[in-house]
């Protein structure tokens, strides 16, 4: 069915447990990413395959290209050349949303989240249900009671234990917290591939792991996960492939097994090559 | 005592209630609906013969009514972390179109009142765009577009009129909405009720008013969710035009003339009592219960301290002081809440 060839894949580093997740087809596939500003390349053909139940690390230096490749993926960007396809299908993002309703959703560093709001109300934000019959559809009265029940629903389904009481507010939680409702909102409603932009910038050492967690628990729901990180540890701890992106394109992908973080970085930076 | 010091069982209510007693709690209503009751006990203790009569209760009722339907609009726009300074001009400017046209066409009937409804109501929500407009599309502070149109609305009336006001509202007007009481309670205190009951579900229980709270609370955020911004602040400034101009036409009901020179401090009265009551001037906070709150404390007192004989001037001191305090206990709890005090984090 699938028109498209699957990147090689190194299945000897990856763990046993793990190599079932690799005999189906990649949900999200880019071939040949091009995409230029001005003189500027910003990609250079760049190819990568997501598939379920992984969390997918891109890691690479200011400038690498790694925010650029989300950025196609995600409808942010619409590359010059090269294709995307999900779950095999050739598809074309104009703009975020398209993508988002697609099911690839992205947590930003800068969260998109009401302070002000509980946390049912986050979920729920710019796709809220009406209560049946006429007080919803007259009065346009929200169903608060069941958006919050399902809402809980939601993030136990998830796995996401950080968050218990959808009535709190979000100004009242903590850094770690709000990544955690950010994280959900953007993994529950049938979502598919969720990137996440450095979900462990701004946090302490506890939070940190808490969110990352969370990541592994959002894979072992099902969901692909993109995470892009400048943080190795977080990396090595969290991720089952790493895509190293350089000057543009992409120098390899490699496992948390295969290779060290040292040698890792040392690809990122050029001063080592990946042989293939 | 802050308002975190409130027993936290409130939690544990049941499901029907429970989006309003946590929001009551949440809020400062409950410290500020502590004041208004210890207000009415004093006064009710030095005066229980005056002041606690339904004839005097009736009559402060009917002196906020036309506030409360300023106010409904003004939560909204607070919420939102703006303010609409024109309220008062855009409610003189309506009255004054419409009592200007209903003097033309001479009817005393409810036809005559009606077109004049309509026009008050047109005029409002039109002055309420162009305040939407100009904050949203034309990114302009909302201070700096409602002190404008402030003065140009009073402006155009004060042209229209010769700076003379008209007094000319039918008589269906002023006798049934003006004068007429319902069950012993005055009409313009009904209308009034229901304005304010409808103003409160649609922020408390629609998605207009979740919107209204997101934007407040983080524009960019509520942006990058997908909420169309600038629609809901136009649509939010056109509401509290809109009211404006309705209260033009219940102020022309109540007075039986156009109060040009009467409303000068009317945005302000309404947007201290609208922050009195719990509404926070920095967005993304605030309950329609609350502004009603904060709209009584002042009329209670002004209508107290005639009662007991102290010069009512120091009903304006008292407000002042209240109104500081208010928003310092805001503060107080907004930093309280960034520092994830006082609440459990689970």
């Amino acid at each position: 069915m699938s028109t498209i060839e699957r990147l090689p894949l190194s299945v000897d580093h990856i763990p046993e447990a793990k190599r079932s997740v690799y005999d189906a087809e990649p949900i999200l596939s880019a071939r040949n990413l091009v995409i230029t500003f001005g003189r500027v390349i910003g990609l250079d053909g760049v190819d990568l395959d997501l598939y379920r139940g992984e969390v997918l690390a891109v890691i690479g230096d200011n400038g690498a290209g790694k925010s650029t490749l989300i950025k196609c993926l995600t409808g942010a960007y619409q590359q010059d050349t090269g294709d995307v396809f999900l779950e095999g299908q050739p598809v074309s993002f104009k703009r975020p949303q398209d993508a988002r309703e697609a099911g690839i959703e992205t947590v930003y560093q800068q969260l998109a989240v009401i302070p002000a709001l509980d946390i049912a109300s986050n979920l729920y934000l710019a796709r809220e249900e009406r209560r049946p019959g006429p007080l919803g559809s007259v009065l346009r009265m929200l169903d608060k009671k069941g958006m919050k029940e399902r809402a809980g629903d939601s993030v136990q389904k998830l796995g996401i234990q950080t968050i218990q009481n959808m009535g709190q507010a979000v100004e009242t939680l903590s850094g770690g917290q709000r990544q955690a409702v950010a994280v959900a909102r953007a993994a529950a409603f049938g979502s598919r591939v969720v990137v996440l932009d450095e979900p462990t910038a701004a946090l302490g050492v506890k939070e940190s792991g808490m969110v990352l967690d969370m990541v592994k628990q959002l894979r072992d729901s099902g969901l692909a996960v993109i995470l892009i990180s400048h943080n190795m540890p977080h990396v090595w701890e969290a991720a089952d492939r790493i895509h190293i992106q350089r000057l543009g394109g992409c120098a390899g992908v490699i496992t948390p097994q295969s290779h060290d973080m040292g040698e890792g970085v040392a690809i990122m930076t050029g001063a080592t090559q990946l042989a293939s | 005592m802050t308002t975190t010091s409130t027993p936290p069982q409130t939690i544990e209510t049941t499901a029907s209630h429970d989006g309003l007693l946590e929001r009551i709690k949440s809020m400062q209503s409950v410290w500020i609906l502590g004041v208004l009751v210890v207000i009415v006990a004093v006064f009710g203790a030095l005066s229980p013969t005056t002041f606690l009569t339904a004839g005097n209760i009736t009559n402060i009722a009917q002196n906020v009514s036309i506030w409360a339907v300023l106010a409904v609009g003004m939560t909204f726009v607070i919420i939102t972390s703006g303010i609409d300074l024109s309220v008062g001009s855009v409610l003189v400017v309506s009255s004054v179109v419409a009592a200007k046209s209903m003097d033309a066409m001479g009817g005393q009937g409810w036809s005559t009142a009606l077109i004049g409804l309509v026009l008050a109501v047109i005029v409002g929500l039109g002055w309420g765009i162009l305040n939407g407009f100009l904050v949203a599309k034309a990114k302009v502070p909302p201070l700096i577009v409602t002190l404008g149109t402030l003065s140009v609305a009073l402006g155009i009336a004060q042209i229209i009129t010769g700076g003379l006001d008209i007094r000319a509202a039918p008589d269906v007007l002023q006798d049934n909405i003006g004068y007429g009481r319902l069950a012993g309670i005055p009409a313009i205190t009904i209308i009034a009720l229901i304005v304010v009951v409808v103003g409160g579900i649609v922020l408390h229980r629609t998605r207009f008013g979740r919107y209204t709270y997101a934007i407040g609370s983080n524009e960019v955020s509520a942006r990058r969710v997908g909420i169309n911004v600038d629609r809901k602040l136009i649509q939010i400034y056109a509401l509290s035009g809109l009211l404006a101009g309705f209260a033009g036409i219940l102020s022309l009901a109540q007075y039986g003339t156009t109060t040009i020179a009467g409303q000068s401090l009317t945005n302000l009265n309404v947007i201290a009592a609208v922050v009195i009551g719990g509404t926070s001037i920095f967005g993304g906070q605030g309950s329609m219960f609350g502004s009603m709150v904060g709209l009584f404390i002042p009329a209670v007192l002004q209508s107290g301290f005639v009662i007991i004989g102290v010069s009512p001037y120091w009903q304006t001191v008292a407000v002042g002081t209240i109104l500081i305090a208010a928003v310092y206990v805001d503060q107080q709890r907004r930093a309280a809440a960034t520092r994830g005090k006082g609440v459990s984090t689970a």
